[in-house]
Parts: structure tokens; C-alpha cells; sequence
């Protein structure tokens, strides 16, 4: 449905929303350059750029910032793992039986996430697992599983099945059209199920806040630690700058490059045939 | 029948049949072990107290307990918060899905990165950045006091709370929204122009109940995450807007009673999965992370 | 002609759904000659592409043998049969080059890589996509990834070619220029041919032998020229061009009667008196005055296509059509005369009843029309 030219208002209305959106982002960044700690009254105290040298030598939040980012991997890589597999497998079964599977594994994502937290808490306890960064594990590993499947089935669900005949038809063997055919066509799937695993376990609080234990803290961790002690040190703030930086230069050029290649794609066609008319 | 035969028996994909449970086993066993005992085990202490002698007997009397306004308050003003942040979130965010999906400009997927972006940085961080702007030495009353005006109170009330929740949720109204807008074909609109119904009419007509599914799953995505919200009220709201995670928490933390705390998690849930069901009957595939749109 | 490479026994196919109460194919009986460009053609729905599957290896049949050049093949699995597919929607691989593609098997196969490359160039050219090699599938044309499926195949040196509709996904006129292009391949590469499809035109234009298929069952097997002038019954010669297919008397050996006048013809032993199904072509009634013996009728339509005019005649029952170079008014009073060997007679069959019912309809039909014309 696209056709119409934007009107003004409409323009004006998109940038309120941006604006709104992006306020708190951008007075975290201001603070991050504020020498003012922010602790008390809010004052501007001139620019600085101390909170960066000092975040270099801040363990704490440099061990939990080490500490989700090898998690969010794990987790990722597991659950991606288990999900695929899982999702191939359903594609094959019975419907009535891969249906009530499904409705299961998607319990994680339609729950409240403060009662699936408890709930890993309570079986925690009760067998006597001390928390840890493996129970982390394990509750992160459980609420990307139900995003992997997402991500996954329809991929196999659009996978033309000629093209696993064709693979068999050329001489390869049922593994090897697996391996060769199928896993590269829905590797899309398959990558944007590990992403969404990745940011989803990096960003989450409420499930680490009650699977973890025994010192382990991850980022958002620290954060509610500090934030119900002495408020957010400004480090945490460079930190955060740093990483919107990053993600929103990486975020530009996927949104930009698609249109340069696809200008490129365009230049390539018309060479081709005005080959092909000569 | 060639064209809606169903993949041969024979050469279906080899993982397909005998295979497709084993593949599926470490799958069950997860969901078995990380999800259905837990909830079990949530319904059991739910409907159990602990003795003295820190046995456990069968009794509903935490439901009972549950019946106290100190408890049922906090669970309604969760539900009236979070349908406001519903109803809100779609009337501030379907008009940017709908502007978006019906621009041709480059420059949309510009906007839409904009707004998704903020989700890159925790939610706690934007929500004590909102604290810092609005509290009582916070920066907007900085502005106030240095302008000879006087200072205002803005935290600890239900509106604070509220605007964190739409801060925080807003883009899971947008984004399913305009995924479902994007795929209406214009043609569709232009054959009602075409019978002669109007802006208005064919609005109501075609684009909004074709614009429903995404609307449903953004109602998914915002509601259920801002029923059982505690950081932001935490936060914002001080302890003068206790919402219903609030309760949960602290029964799982300093309370202590893990009794009581499942029973309060049961009724959530009961709440949740219900709502949900409610509204999920529409595709399920709707429901749409972030990362896909991204 | 030479040895059968592929045998088709007795083959039954039964689904496994529900639904599926009758056999998808029902008792089929074929074999191919080696060099062979035989086609299968019906309407959809008639089997055909179900037994090219039994072949590739894609389905195993419920009952009866396959056999390949002797030797019961039921039990191989398609990546060890010598046979190689260009499917329906091509199938070809998205995440590959050309090059990549035609080389799967070879490379599946662990051929000699140098050997490989050279095969490879030789494909492109047999194909005419010399310079595409190093292109992505997405940036080719229709045409083009028809070309790409048939070398990926080809490459295999198979003994068998399956080819499964390949044609239908193409543009009228692409269509066309690829008949020509696969008659030639089939002819320069020396391999068997066994194609599917429901475009009767394409069958006759590229065949050495068809198989026409209806409901899971062989109609008829012959050459297109035998097809088409020697039709074995009303569904055959309904399917196979444009036809006059209607109800007969065999009067006696070499006399038949229809449109209630007696014409001479050439077949014989149906036994007098009998009733039979008769197939005139559209293109063999002459349309003369009205004459002595002969049936009359009216023009109802009259239509200029170029080479002939298509003209509708209503006489007595009987909607005939027909393909003269001689132009009548509509409503023009005009007599009716075929050569004794272009009536094709045939024994009445199943399907004939519900084709001359169509006739019919379709007669009634242009009375209602003629009659709200007048209005």
C-alpha cells in the first residue's frame, strides 16, 4: 500500500514520536560527558570525558559486560542448536502432535517473563542447583528457544521440497542434500533466530534477576543493583553511548547499503542486456 | 493435483518421519524439565502453605489472603495501567505505522530504525534517564527554577508510571502494525475508490480491519509485559504505585514466602494465559521479536 | 525400434490420504526405447506426473515393477539411478552460481575438477548461456533458468531425461523458441527423453511417441501423427485438437451413419447395426450448398482466424465446427460432406458420454444467446 507522498503534518508527527523515543537516549549521553556525578540535583558542570577513562579500569562493569556477552553467545548457540533441530523435526510429524509441542515451547514468550523467572527459581531450589551462571544459562537458553522456532519454521515451511528432489535427482545422498540444499535455504531463518536469541538474552533483566546468584551479574544486573543503591554511575552511561554508536552505525548501513547493491544489481542487468542485443 | 500434491512420502525429507521425534526429544525434554515442572512446581506451592515444622500442607488459604484490597489494588491498578498503555500505544503508534507503510520515501526506513533503536539500550538505563529528567532535582526542573519558575512533581504518581510503560513499549505497537500495513495491496484500495467510498469510509472499510491481526499482536506484545512490569514502577513510581509484579517480587525476595508469592504467580498467569488466549487465536507468527524487522 | 530402457508393469498408485478413495494411477503399462522422446499428456489430475516420479525414483508404486534396461529398479533410491529431472519450477539452487549449479552433480560425484570445469563450458554452450556462468540464479530470466535446469541435468550424462512440465512457467512465444531448443538438445545429445505436459501442441510438436493419460489410465500410445488422425476414443480425440466428436450407426463394414445421412467410410468388423463414437476434424469438413443426401444446417457463427475461417454450423442436434477456407454468412443454409478417411470411427467409451453432454450445453447455450440477441 505504498503510494502517497508524505504530508507535512505527517512528517512532523513521525518526528514528535522519534523525539519522544529518543529523549532518554540522548540525556543519557549528555550525562555521560556531564563531570557532574547526576547523583543529587541534576546540574551541567561541564564537559568531560572522564567516565570513558574510567570505564577502561571499572572491573565490575567491565566483568558483567564479559559475563552477558558470553552468556547471550551460549544461550544463542543453544538454543539456536535445539530450535532448529526441533523445528526440522516438527516440520515432519503429525500435525496434532507438532501442534501441542509448539503451543509448549511457546509458553516462554506468552507467559509473563516474572512468573517464568520464579518458576526456574523455585525448581532451582528445590533440586538444589546452586544459581549461578549455569542456571542464567539455562532460563536464557528457555526463553530464546520459543524466537529460534519462530524464526525457523517458516523457512522450512516455504523450503520447496523439489529443490531436496533435485539434490537427490543430481546423485546426493539424503544427508548430503540436507547439508548442501536445505540448511543454506533456511539459513536465513536460522541466522535472524540466532540474532534475535543473542540481543533478546543480552537485554534481558527479569529472568537473569531471579535465575542468577553467587555474585554472578550481568550487565542489566549491575544496572538494578546500582540503580537501587546509589544511582547509575556516569560509566555505565559511556558505556551505553559506545554500544548505541556502534548499533546505530552498523543499523545505517544495513538500511543504507541494500539500496546502493541494489542500484549496482540494476547497473549490472542493464549492461547485460544491452550484451544480449548487440 | 499436481500443483497442491503434498510432498511424496517417499523422498520427504529423510528427517522428516522416523527421525522427526528423535529430533524433536531434546526439545520435550527442555520443555519438560525448564518449563512444565517449574510451572508445576508454581502450582503446587500455590496451593500449599508451609507448617511450622516446615512441612507443607494442601490449603487455599492464600487465595484468601490474595482477597485483601493491599493485595487486589495493586493487581487492578496493574490492569488499569496496562490497558491504558494499550490503548495509548495504539493510538500514538498506528498512525506511524500507517504513515510509514504508505510512504514509498527511503527515508522510512530511516524513521523506523529510529524507533526501534532505543531498544538496544536496557530498558532500566531509558527509564532512569526519564527519572533523571523528571525528578525533583531532575533536569526539567532544573530548567524550571533557572527560568524563575517553580519546582514541579512529576514522579511517584500513576501518570509517571504510565508514561514509562508507553516509553517503553510503544515499539512493539508500531512494528506488527506496519509489517501487516505494508502488505496491503493498493489495488485493493483503489478498486473501493474506484465504487466510490471515500478517504474516510475506505479506511474503516479496508485498511483497518486488514491492519487488525497487527494490531492484535501488538496488543500481545504491550500489554502482557506491562501488566506484570516491577522495574518501572520500581523506578518511576517509587513505592506509591506497588503493581502486582511488585507484590511477586518482594514475596520471592524480602517477604520471603514462596507460598504466597505462587499463589499471586498463579492468578498472574491464570490473567495472562488467558488474555492471551483470548487474543492469539488470530496467527500466532504475527507475534514478531525484535530482531526480525531489525 | 531399439532396447527398452525403461519398463513401467502393471503400476498401481495409491495414495496414502484420506481422501485419495481411487488409484492416482491404474494399472499403467509403458516402456521407452533408448533415444526415445516420449511424452506424457493429459489434464491435470490424469497421473502423468506421477509416474514420471516412479521413474526418477521420487515415489515407489503400491503394486507392479520398474524396470531399468531389465533389471527391477523399484528399491534404488532416485541419487543412484542414472536418470536425471529438470522439475516443474526448475528447483534450481538460489544459494549458487550457474557454474555451481550444473556442476552439483559432478562435484557430488567427485569427478575430476579440470573435467568438471570443461563439462561445465560445453553445457553452457549446448544451452546457449555461454557467459552466464558466474551469474546468480535470481538475475536470469525465465527462459534462462530453464536453460540452467536442463544442463544441470544434462551434465549427469544421464540415460534418462525427465522433464516435468518445463515448459509451463514460460511466456507463449519463449515457449515456442524452447520446443525447438529441447528437440534439438534431445536430438544432439543422444539421450531418452520422457516429458510430461498437458499442452497437447507442445506433445505433438516434440515427440517421437506420446502416451495420452486420463484418471490413471493409458488411453492411447502412438506417434503424434497417429494421435491426432487415429484417435482410439472421445477422450483422446476431444483432448488432442479440436474435433467433432458425436453418436454413429455402423450401417455395415465401410458405411456409416450419422447427422441422419449415410456417408462411406473406411473402417470395418465394429459389426452392423452397431452403435459408435465418430471423430470428424474441423479442418476435414467441407461446406458445400445445400445438396442432395447430404446433412443441412445453418451457419450459426463465423469467425476469420487468419489461414481459414472457424465456423459454427447447428444441424439437427449436432453443433459442428469447422475450419474452411470458404467464407458463409451467418445463417446461410449449407450442406455438410467429409472423405471417407477423415471419419475416424471408434468404440463407444466411458468418457464419451460426458464429452458429447458438453456438445450439447454448449449448443443450448448459443440458442439462449441467439435468443436474447433478437430481444
Amino acid at each position: 500500500m505504498r503510494t502517497h507522498r508524505t504530508k507535512w503534518y505527517s512528517k512532523l508527527y513521525l518526528g514528535l514520536i522519534v523525539a519522544f523515543l529518543q529523549l532518554p537516549i540522548i540525556i543519557m549521553m549528555i550525562n555521560s560527558f556531564n563531570s557532574s556525578r547526576a547523583m543529587g540535583a541534576w546540574t551541567w558542570e561541564g564537559f568531560t570525558l572522564d567516565w570513558y577513562r574510567e570505564l577502561i579500569s571499572n572491573d565490575k562493569i567491565l566483568s558483567s559486560l564479559g559475563t552477558t556477552l558470553l552468556l547471550a553467545l551460549a544461550a544463542a548457540v543453544i538454543s539456536t542448536i535445539i530450535g532448529t533441530i526441533a523445528a526440522i523435526g516438527l516440520s515432519g510429524m503429525k500435525k496434532r502432535i507438532s501442534g501441542i509441542i509448539l503451543n509448549v515451547s511457546y509458553i516462554p514468550m506468552l507467559n509473563a517473563e516474572i512468573v517464568m523467572g520464579i518458576s526456574l527459581m523455585l525448581l532451582f531450589a528445590i533440586i538444589g542447583i546452586d544459581r549461578g551462571f549455569l542456571t542464567l544459562l539455562i532460563g536464557h537458553i528457555t526463553f530464546c528457544i520459543p524466537y529460534v522456532i519462530l524464526s525457523v519454521m517458516p523457512k522450512i515451511r516455504q523450503f520447496d521440497h523439489s529443490k531436496y528432489e533435485a539434490a537427490l535427482d543430481l546423485g546426493a545422498t539424503p544427508k548430503m542434500a540436507i547439508v548442501r540444499i536445505f540448511i543454506p535455504d533456511i539459513l536465513p531463518g536460522i541466522i535472524s533466530g540466532f540474532l534475535m536469541a543473542f540481543t533478546l538474552s543480552m537485554d534481558d533483566f527479569i529472568i537473569s534477576f531471579f535465575t542468577t546468584g553467587n555474585g554472578v551479574k550481568t550487565l542489566p544486573i549491575e544496572i538494578y543493583t546500582m540503580m537501587t543503591k546509589r544511582g547509575i554511575s556516569p560509566e555505565v552511561n559511556a558505556l551505553s553511548t559506545i554500544v548505541y554508536i556502534i548499533v546505530f552505525i552498523i543499523m545505517l548501513g544495513i538500511n543504507v547499503l541494500p539500496s546502493i547493491r541494489q542500484r549496482a544489481d540494476i547497473k549490472k542487468k542493464l549492461k547485460s542486456e544491452r550484451k544480449q542485443v548487440s | 493435483m499436481e500443483l497442491k500434491r503434498k510432498p511424496a512420502d517417499d523422498t520427504r525429507i529423510k528427517v522428516g518421519k522416523k527421525s522427526g521425534s528423535v529430533m524433536t526429544l531434546p526439545l520435550i525434554i527442555w520443555l519438560v524439565c525448564f518449563v512444565l515442572v517449574p510451572l508445576l512446581l508454581i502450582g503446587w506451592y500455590g496451593i500449599t502453605v508451609e507448617n511450622p515444622d516446615g512441612s507443607m500442607s494442601v490449603s487455599f488459604e492464600n487465595f484468601k489472603r490474595f482477597a485483601d484490597p493491599i493485595y487486589l489494588n495493586p493487581l487492578l491498578r496493574s490492569a488499569k495501567i496496562a490497558t491504558i498503555t494499550t490503548v495509548v500505544c495504539i493510538a500514538l503508534g498506528y498512525p506511524v505505522a500507517y504513515i510509514l507503510a504508505r510512504s514509498t520515501a527511503k527515508w522510512t526506513n530511516i524513521v523506523m530504525m529510529l524507533i526501534l533503536m532505543p531498544m538496544w539500550i536496557n530498558f532500566m538505563l531509558r527509564i532512569y534517564s526519564w527519572a533523571s529528567l523528571l525528578e525533583g532535582n531532575g533536569i526539567i526542573n532544573s530548567l524550571l527554577v533557572s527560568l524563575g519558575f517553580e519546582k514541579q512533581q512529576f514522579m511517584y504518581t500513576e501518570g509517571v508510571v504510565v508514561l514509562g510503560t508507553i516509553y517503553n513499549f510503544l515499539p512493539f505497537m508500531i512494528m506488527p502494525i506496519q509489517n501487516v500495513l505494508l502488505k496491503l495491496d493498493n489495488s485493493l484500495l483503489e478498486a473501493a475508490a474506484d465504487l466510490g467510498a471515500s478517504p474516510v469510509r475506505r479506511f474503516f472499510k479496508i485498511t483497518l480491519p486488514y491492519s487488525v491481526p497487527g494490531i492484535i499482536s501488538g496488543v500481545a506484545m504491550v500489554f502482557v509485559p506491562s501488566v506484570t512490569t516491577f522495574v518501572i514502577s520500581q523506578r518511576l513510581g517509587g513505592n506509591k504505585v506497588p503493581l502486582i509484579g511488585n507484590i511477586i517480587e518482594s514475596q520471592f525476595g524480602m517477604a520471603g514466602d514462596w507460598n504466597f508469592g505462587s499463589t499471586v504467580s498463579l492468578i498472574v498467569m491464570a490473567i495472562v494465559l488467558a488474555f492471551m488466549f483470548a487474543i492469539n487465536k488470530t496467527d500466532r507468527a504475527e507475534v514478531n521479536g525484535r530482531g526480525l524487522t531489525l | 525400434m531399439g532396447e527398452h530402457i525403461i519398463e513401467l508393469v502393471n503400476i498401481f498408485k495409491q495414495f496414502n490420504d484420506a481422501h485419495a478413495d481411487r488409484p492416482v494411477l491404474n494399472n499403467i503399462n509403458l516402456y521407452i526405447n533408448r533415444n526415445e522422446f516420449l511424452t506424457l499428456l493429459g489434464p491435470s489430475g490424469c497421473g502423468k506426473t506421477t509416474t514420471l516420479r516412479i521413474v526418477g525414483g521420487f515415489e515407489t508404486p503400491t503394486r507392479g515393477d520398474v524396470f531399468y534396461l531389465g533389471k527391477r529398479i523399484n528399491d534404488v533410491p532416485s541419487y543412484k539411478r542414472n536418470i536425471n529431472t529438470v522439475f516443474q519450477r526448475y528447483a534450481l539452487f538460489p544459494n549458487m552460481t550457474v557454474e555451481q549449479n550444473i556442476a552439483f552433480g559432478p562435484t557430488i560425484k567427485k569427478w575430476d575438477k579440470s573435467d568438471i570445469s570443461k563439462q561445465v563450458q560445453q553445457m553452457l554452450e549446448l544451452v546457449n548461456l555461454v557467459g552466464y556462468g558466474k551469474r546468480t540464479i535470481d538475475t536470469l530470466s525465465g527462459g534462462q533458468q530453464q536453460r540452467v535446469a536442463v544442463a544441470r541435468a544434462l551434465i549427469n550424462k544421464p540415460d534418462v531425461l525427465l522433464l516435468d512440465e518445463p515448459l509451463g512457467a514460460l511466456d507463449l512465444k519463449l515457449r515456442k523458441e524452447m520446443q525447438y531448443e529441447l528437440k534439438r538438445i534431445q536430438v544432439e545429445s543422444g539421450i531418452t527423453f520422457l516429458y510430461v505436459t498437458h499442452d497437447q501442441e507442445e506433445a505433438l510438436t516434440m515427440s517421437d511417441t506420446i502416451a495420452v493419460m486420463n484418471e490413471g489410465v493409458i488411453q492411447q500410445i502412438g506417434t503424434p501423427e497417429a494421435i491426432y488422425n487415429e484417435p482410439t476414443n472421445a477422450f483422446v480425440a476431444d483432448f488432442i485438437g479440436e474435433s467433432n466428436i458425436m453418436r454413429a450407426v455402423m450401417i455395415k463394414d465401410y458405411l456409416v451413419r450419422f447427422l441422419g445421412c449415410e456417408f462411406p467410410c473406411i473402417d470395418a468388423g465394429f459389426g452392423n447395426g452397431r452403435e459408435v463414437d465418430i471423430v470428424l476434424r474441423p479442418e476435414d469438413i467441407e461446406l458445400t450448398e445445400p445438396r442432395e443426401g447430404r446433412p443441412v444446417g445453418e451457419i450459426a457463427s463465423s469467425l476469420f482466424k487468419g489461414v481459414h475461417y472457424e465456423m459454427r454450423v447447428v444441424c439437427g442436434d449436432e453443433l459442428i465446427l469447422s475450419h474452411s477456407t470458404r467464407y458463409f454468412e451467418p445463417g446461410t443454409k449449407v450442406s455438410i460432406d467429409v472423405l471417407p478417411e477423415n471419419i475416424q470411427v471408434m468404440e463407444i467409451s466411458t468418457s464419451s458420454d460426458t464429452i458429447i453432454g458438453a456438445k450439447r450445453a454448449q449448443l443450448q447455450n448459443l440458442y439462449r444467446e441467439n435468443a436474447g440477441g433478437d430481444d
